[in-house]
């Protein structure tokens, strides 16, 4: 249920963001989606990989400054409303969100936003009775498998 | 926090010291200042830069007649040695000089100094004190990675070990995975570096797979370059020993100068032969007792290249309270900077060590930094880069912020200066094996 997010920290130079993603590149690591934090002294990039695994052994090894970090990755309907009604629910539900970033393809009717909870599993427990609005926590498996038949 | 403290030095009885001159009562240490002094003067007269300043202030060496005449001596500044370029100081004849050393020369011409065989057999003894106070024994392996060379830390050490009997392994500076090898092959207790080399080995070691607590290093001596306490305590938590600081600067001899003692309540200066003014680096008057000021030092016994008071441009205070070992001598507290390091930013004298001290309070940071200093407008602009800990990043954005105000913050408090933090990422800023590269400084002075 949980996903595994890597993140990386970079010196905020021209130039920094491309050294991971040709890490990657050259691992055959596919990037699904991510998103970039940054100030004026550092960023913090954060990274959906379909094999995380691979990936993590090969930024490290090329020296970068990586951790993981467990994001779930929510099926919110696309509609207005649809991720407000799903943050309103996390408040009243005490949820509290560090961040977050919206997947970059949809799933047929549905937007997926990647979450990071301060505490995802009590937000995995919440959110299973969402199913009916259409809020759902989806499977690793589900979410990449999905990809491949867009 | 738990360091491994070696038994060495806790065995060493409380009366126990390489040369009883290092215990004489004050008196009489006095009156050994007094006629040293006096001789030092007579040899001095042999140097035309000396006897000129001498006569100009009628000073003769039977005017002196005890150790505080000093203060009418003239200072000797690194200038006076470079005007005086190569061996304008030297107060022997040639032939009588058994070894040159130099200073490093980062700022312009290096400076020589010269050794009889005289000094060159002091110096050893100087180096065999503190090396002694520490807990070496003629049983023990030193390994002694400083730098082999004109620079006086690598030979100055490498005698005294000799002349205390031990083994020296004279690895000197630099390849640093090999000196691991041969700290675990050769299984030396005793390391001999400077302090942000001795941290450089730690690291390296991590690197390399190799635990540094399995090393059979049970304590190290370090100086060459100013360094903080907390980083003794990262010293010895990382590799697992007990350190001690020295002090020493080729003008005056070299390492040797002083060193802790197994209580490590300061640097013991060798005052039999060296004396020790501290002094306001403005004014040129004594400090208070106790205060902070720049060290001046007078040869009392070196033949080769006597220096009449030295201005090291170092900053420390001086502690006149008797120590439990029972060493009679001055001790020196650790030097907090450098007169000529010192920077001015906005007004603001600043001393790198300052940066550094904040540092080691913050957790999640490596005591690495880099401060660079610009001038965009009519104000001046300082930036500190400090490599955090790969353990300690977080994807979260506040939390690095957290640890970047916290950094900034604490500069600020401690310097009074507020400057720009950057976090960069570990293994980026430039590690130097001798003296650590800390200050760039781009303002353009008119």
């Amino acid at each position: 249920m949980k996903l595994t997010q890597l993140s990386l920290f970079l010196e905020n130079k021209p130039g920094h963001v491309k050294i991971p993603c040709q890490v990657l590149a050259e691992a055959g690591v596919n990037i699904c989606t991510l998103s970039l934090a940054d100030t004026a002294q550092f960023g913090i990039l954060h990274l959906i990989v379909e094999d995380w695994e691979k990936g993590y052994a090969a930024l490290k090894n090329a020296g970068c400054v990586v951790n993981t970090t467990d994001v779930l990755a929510l099926v919110v309907p696309d509609r207005p409303g649809g991720l407000a009604d799903l943050l309103d629910h996390c408040d009243t539900c005490g949820l509290n969100i560090e961040y977050m970033y919206a997947f970059t393809r949809r799933r047929k009717q549905d937007a997926i936003m990647i979450i990071c909870f301060e505490d995802p599993d009590k937000a995995i427990e919440v959110l299973k009775d969402r199913k009916m609005d259409g809020v759902d926590v989806m499977r690793c498996t589900d979410l990449f498998g999905d990809l491949e038949g867009l | 926090m738990k360091v491994a403290t070696h038994t060495l030095s806790k065995e060493t009885k409380e009366s126990d010291w390489w040369d009883p001159a290092e215990a004489l009562p004050r008196e009489e240490l006095r009156d050994l200042q007094t006629r040293r002094l006096r001789e030092t003067v007579s040899r001095t007269l042999s140097v035309p830069y000396y006897k000129e300043a001498l006569a100009r202030d009628n000073i003769t060496p039977e005017s002196i007649t005890s150790p505080d005449d000093v203060r009418r001596l003239p200072f000797t500044t690194k200038d006076d040695l470079r005007d005086h370029y190569p061996l304008g100081f030297l107060a022997v004849p040639r032939s009588e000089v058994a070894r040159y050393h130099g200073s490093s020369g980062t700022t312009g011409k290096p400076t020589f100094v010269a050794y009889t065989k005289k000094d060159l057999d002091t110096w050893a003894n100087l180096c065999a004190r503190f090396l002694y106070a520490g807990g070496l024994r003629s049983e023990h392996t030193v390994h002694v990675a400083f730098g082999y060379g004109l620079f006086t830390g690598g030979f100055g050490l490498h005698y005294g070990i000799e002349k205390v009997g031990a083994a020296v392994v004279p690895v000197a500076a630099g390849n640093t995975k090999r000196q691991i090898l041969l700290l675990q092959d050769l299984e030396p207790e005793v390391l001999i570096c400077t302090p942000s080399y001795a941290l450089n080995i730690a690291e390296v070691c991590r690197e390399e797979g190799v635990d540094p607590h399995t090393l059979k290093l049970q304590y190290g001596h370090f100086g060459g370059e100013p360094w903080t306490e907390k980083m003794r305590f990262q010293i010895e938590e990382s590799l697992g020993i007990e350190a001690f600081n020295n002090y020493g600067l080729s003008e005056v001899i070299g390492p040797g100068v002083s060193g802790e003692c197994a209580h490590h309540t300061g640097m013991h200066i060798q005052e039999d032969h060296f004396l020790v003014e501290c002094i306001d680096p403005e004014t040129l008057e004594p400090v208070t007792d106790g205060s902070y000021g720049e060290l001046v030092f007078t040869n009392l016994t070196k033949e080769a290249m006597p220096i009449l008071r030295y201005r090291t441009r170092d900053i420390a205070a001086l502690e006149t309270c008797p120590c439990p070992c029972g060493r009679t001598t001055v001790r020196m507290h650790r030097v907090v900077g450098r007169t000529d390091d010192m920077l001015i930013i906005r007004g603001a004298n600043v001393y790198p060590s300052q940066i550094e001290e904040s540092l080691l309070l913050v957790e999640g940071v490596a005591p690495h930094y880099l401060i660079e200093v610009h001038r965009p407008g009519a104000l001046d602009e300082a930036t500190v880069k400090v490599e955090i800990l790969p353990e300690f990043f977080s994807d979260k954005m506040r939390k690095m912020q957290a640890l970047r105000e916290d950094i900034q913050r604490r500069i600020e408090t401690t310097t009074g200066v507020r400057m720009q933090v950057e976090l960069v990422p570990p293994q980026t800023l430039e590690r130097s094996i001798g003296k650590s590269k800390r200050v760039l400084d781009h303002r353009k002075m008119d």
